[in-house]
């Protein structure tokens, strides 16, 4: 932005962290200072200027500064260091690696590096010297985990370069330099495995960006199969407190068929951190058999700490996920919970006087929020290689009613829409995602639908279609049974609500700390599917009501015992063959 | 608490709200304490030379010519093990008559736990009530609340869950207490021997409202002391966090703050989650577990105190009078312990997880045959059998006034089971039910 000495500055007003700093010189819009406070430096963003005034929020606890206090602009926004390191690591919101941190504290002001500056990579050219590049572009590779890690022309860079030279195959450390790019103005420019990204800002060095046409899968039943999402895809979670957002977040995260997975815990509870931390240094991803610390970044700004690094978080997270989508990689992030960082905005536009919303948040919340969902997507890259971030977000909800500003803003942007249920919670039938108020757009998409027929099963949408239906009809029928008794209804009421009851117990609900029922493939799912249809298209033979109950209760343990034995496994093909005598002794023959 | 010598004593006052004042001043810190005519006040807002104070006991009869004088530092506690047994005012002055703490001084409110740094919370706490022990199980570094309404006992039971947790220190941060509910805290404490191990800060309601702001973060300045520092389990009991939200909203109202749901500040959650979150385990074996009491106006769940509270707390604890055995229990529908997973069954014996959902299940069914039966529908041979089972399982387990351990508490269920019930209705893992199942009824 600058090239001139820094703007400084001195501090003239506080208001707990918005901090009022008068400058002698030019400051930009979400510029990035620090504010002394005797021997330390707290970092703040510049989030309002007026005339010589600049509005700070500060990211740390503003106890004990005073008036006067020295002031240093930076000349850059708020920015993410990205290279090679970042897998496996657990940043606080700004970027700063908390296992560097000394102490059990968090001390204020004590802002550790992002990047092991000493640490040696295997450094793999993939450019060549002669080759024309622009920003994003590879000029080589390391691998990061197994997984490899590009190393691209710098995102800032504009315009068309040369490689005048770069590094043979060897080991590196993230400063050195590893190619040097000539400009059209004959400019030589050195090239590390380091750059700096605004977060604030999408980067967008990609060739195109098409709506999503692949299912990603979750191993979640209910989300696959009912409203699946999509490579590239986003999709939101609200639900009031305890309907199991974040076992259902967890397994996603543990589940999802990605490369790499950013968890950006935003606001929420430390001890769920905790959990993830504890747990994904042991716990194998399925697909490669490498623990799945290795494929994950977790962004922790817990609730306890700076308010204002929690609306960073998110930014921080979405950056991460951006430069790896230009790896060519397909990453899932995932945010719990956005309502939090919504918050942190409110809190922030009311220090500042601003004339509020709806419930106190600020009037641009809803740009806000369909600004930055719109930062994933499924892309092609200028190379031919693609690449993807499918981003979901929990909400919570105030009082658990979704009529409220952040659910409102986030169904206007969000394609995929999974609301937890307070009701199903309670009935313990988990996940509590509700397959009738649930919706997936992608489930409409051609281009989906034509992906889904070739993946999965040509009738593949209609018995999806189907099975909504049932559960609609199936809920019907219940509530007719309450109101009117279980003899005053017709036994086919019975019967729909049962069939129902089949596909809720076997499809939707799944035990998340099952082995082998808490991740289904798609080829289960499917294979589960077709049997729950076969029973819903058999007419059954049945004189009174209260035959219907205990009878289904059988096919669904049934059912249930297959869930949770290996597909295809003897035990399997055992409750199989129970369930076909079972079906056999009431169905109707023809 | 006063100034020391050669201190700047300001005497104009331009502005005086309810609960703030403005002066001209200078090189005032952000949070800093002072004393305005005599009371204590909390810097709030610096613009330019113009300082807003927070005066805690209120402004009532404070005139425009009153002496302030700044103390130079934020609120302070100090520390040493001659908190034990003591009882303090929400400035951590004693009101028990004793002489004041010699100590280090803390900062109150200091920071939080770097997350890379905790433990995951493992170790249980025993209360001897089976409606905590075997449903919602208590493990150390836990934050958990009571939704109570105010004619519910939950002080009574605090009290008995802080007696009988084998923790080294309980602290009690009073807000709002009345002096009855004090004193009820002071004798019980004192009856039961244990006074050597508890600490208040109490602020009743004689006591102007907006002190009470201090008093939580005055209780986990001493709890962070022994946790950190002297390795020890500290459980820390606050009650009511209602009426410090209202004190919060309070304060905002009169700083012109634009109040969010139900007239609360924007920042509630972030102002309780920064309590809440000092619950944590150390990685030195020292912990802070806190136990808290939301009051509830009507049992109003979605009201914005226990709304963000919910968002925040691991798990609640609801308490409800059984009309059928006339005692309270611990409701074991709402209620939830989000940290039991981690203890039962592992810390515990093993059938405990599948003993605990089997009980709440055929609950559930005796909760749908009594809706049957209101409804005027007949009711089968099951239904009664959970009736029975269900008052018997209130009475032996889910009331109050129970005292076993946790493994009695499991026998006993077992005895219920085999009471009312066909080992197939029960629905346990075989091998439990062959274990466990009492061969005699």
């Amino acid at each position: 932005m600058k090239t001139t000495a820094k703007t400084t500055g001195k501090v003239t007003g506080i208001v707990a962290n918005l901090v009022i700093v008068e400058v002698d010189g030019p400051v930009a819009q979400n510029e990035i200072c620090y504010i002394h406070h005797g021997e330390i430096k707290l970092m703040a963003e510049v989030i309002k200027v007026v005339g010589n005034k600049a509005y700070t929020q500060v990211f740390e606890s503003t106890r004990g500064l005073k008036p006067g206090n020295a002031v240093e602009f930076e000349g850059h926004m708020l920015q993410a260091t990205l290279g090679p390191g970042i897998l496996s690591s657990i940043y606080d919101g700004l970027m700063h690696d908390l296992h560097e941190m000394t102490g059990v504290f968090l001390k204020r002001g004590e802002y550790t590096r992002a990047l092991d500056p000493e640490r040696l990579w295997d450094f793999t050219p993939l450019a060549q010297a002669g080759d024309t590049v622009e920003a994003a572009d590879w000029l080589g590779e390391v691998m990061e985990n197994s997984i490899p890690h590009r190393i691209m022309v710098p995102f800032v860079f504009e315009g068309k370069y040369t490689v005048k030279s770069i590094v043979a195959a060897g080991q590196y450390k993230i400063n050195d330099t590893i190619a040097i790019l000539t400009g059209k103005d004959a400019k030589d420019h050195a090239v590390t495995m380091v750059q700096y990204w605004p977060v604030k800002k999408a980067i967008k060095a990609y060739r195109e960006k098409p709506r999503p046409f692949k299912l990603l899968q979750t191993g979640v039943r209910t989300i696959d199969t009912l409203n699946p999402i999509t490579e590239g895809g986003t999709g939101f979670i609200p639900g009031p407190f305890g309907s199991g957002k974040t076992v259902l977040q967890h397994a996603l995260s543990k589940q999802a068929e990605a490369d790499i997975v950013i968890v950006a815990a935003c606001g929420e509870r430390a001890n769920e951190v905790v959990e993830l931390f504890v747990e994904f240094p042991e716990l194998e991803d399925p697909r490669t058999g490498r623990k799945l610390m290795e494929r994950t970044t977790i962004i922790a700004n817990t609730s306890n700490m700076p308010v204002a690094a929690r609306e960073a978080s998110v930014y921080t997270a979405m950056t991460l996920a951006e430069y790896y989508r230009s790896m060519g990689h397909k990453i899932l992030l995932l945010a719990d919970s956005t309502s939090r960082w919504a918050q942190a905005l409110r809190e922030m536009s009311n220090r500042m006087e601003e004339l509020p919303g709806p419930d106190a948040f600020p009037m641009d919340l809803p740009a806000i929020i369909s600004n930055f969902y719109s930062r994933a997507g499924f892309v092609y890259l200028k190379n031919g290689h693609t690449g993807s971030i499918t981003f979901i977000g929990t909400v919570s909800p105030a009082g658990g009613n979704l009529k409220e500003p952040v659910t409102e803003s986030t169904k206007k942007v969000a394609r995929a829409f999974y609301a937890l249920s307070q009701q199903r919670a309670d009935s313990k039938r988990y996940p509590a995602i509700d397959p009738i108020d649930s919706y997936s757009k992608y489930l409409e998409y051609p281009e989906v639908q034509e992906t889904l027929k070739k993946s999965v099963a040509n009738n593949w949408v209609d018995d999806v279609m189907l099975m909504k239906n049932i559960l609609i009809r199936g809920k019907e029928a219940a509530e007719q049974i309450n109101i009117l008794g279980d003899d005053g209804v017709p036994l086919d009421y019975h019967l729909a609500y049962w069939k129902s009851e089949v596909i809720d117990s076997i499809i939707l609900q799944q035990d998340a700390f099952d082995r082998i029922d808490s991740n289904t493939p798609m080829e289960r799912q499917r294979y589960m599917v077709d049997k729950v249809l076969k029973i819903y298209h058999t007419d059954f033979d049945f004189d009174t009501f209260e035959e219907v109950n205990p009878y289904f209760k059988r096919i669904i343990n049934q059912l249930k015992q297959m869930n949770y034995s290996g597909f295809m496994s003897q035990e399997f093909k055992r409750f199989e063959e129970e369930l076909e005598n079972i079906i056999a002794e009431r169905k109707v023959k023809s | 608490m006063s100034g020391t010598a050669f201190q700047k004593i300001y005497t104009h006052i331009t502005h005086i709200t309810k609960a703030t004042c403005t002066l001209k001043a200078t090189g005032v810190g952000n949070e800093e304490l002072a004393l305005v005519h005599g009371r204590l006040a909390q810097v709030v807002k610096i613009m330019g030379d113009h300082v807003t104070l927070q005066v805690f006991a209120g402004t009532e009869g404070i005139p425009s010519n009153a002496e302030v004088v700044f103390f130079n530092r934020p609120p302070v506690l100090k520390v040493s093990e001659d908190l034990a047994g003591r009882f303090f005012n929400a400035y951590g002055d004693p009101i028990d008559g004793g002489p004041a703490v010699e100590g280090e001084e803390r900062e109150i409110g200091g920071p939080s736990v770097n997350p890379v740094r905790r433990m995951q919370p493992s170790e249980l706490i025993a209360t001897g009530i089976a409606g905590i022990d075997l449903n919602n199980t208590l493990v150390t570094g836990q934050k958990i609340p009571f939704f109570a309404d105010p004619d519910q006992p939950f002080n009574q039971v605090m009290a008995m869950v802080a007696l009988r947790a084998k923790a080294d220190k309980i602290i009690l941060g009073g807000m709002g207490l009345t002096n009855d509910d004090y004193l009820y805290y002071k004798n019980v404490f004192e009856n039961a021997g244990a006074l050597d191990r508890i600490i208040s800060f109490v602020n009743t309601t004689e006591d102007p409202p907006v002190e009470r702001l201090l008093v939580p973060d005055m209780a986990l300045t001493a709890a962070e002391y022994f946790a950190v520092d002297k390795n020890e389990k500290v459980l820390v009991l606050l009650t009511d966090m209602t009426l410090y939200a209202d004190a919060l909203s309070i304060v905002s109202n009169r700083m012109d703050q634009i109040p969010s749901k139900d007239s609360m500040p924007g920042s509630l959650y972030s102002d309780l989650a920064k309590i809440y979150e000092k619950a944590v385990q150390f990685p030195n074996g020292g912990s802070i577990t806190i136990i808290a009491v939301t009051t509830l106006s009507g049992g109003d769940i979605t009201h914005a105190i226990p709304d963000n509270t919910g968002y925040i707390t691991e798990g609640q604890l609801f308490l409800r009078r059984d009309t059928d055995i006339g005692k309270v229990i611990v409701d074991p529908f709402r209620s939830l312990s989000r940290l039991k997973q981690l203890v039962i069954g592992k810390k515990t014996r093993s059938d405990h997880p599948q003993v605990m959902n089997a009980a709440v299940r055929l609950y559930a069914d005796a909760a749908n045959a009594k809706t049957k039966l209101e409804n005027g529908f007949d009711l089968t041979d099951y239904d009664q059998r959970t009736l029975k089972f269900a008052k018997e399982y209130s009475d032996k387990l889910l009331a109050i006034d129970v005292n076993i351990d946790t493994e009695r508490m499991l026998d006993t269920a077992w005895e219920l089971f085999a009471r009312h019930f066909a080992q197939a209705e029960v629905g346990i893992k075989k091998e439990f039910v062959d274990k466990y199942w009492p061969s005699h009824t």
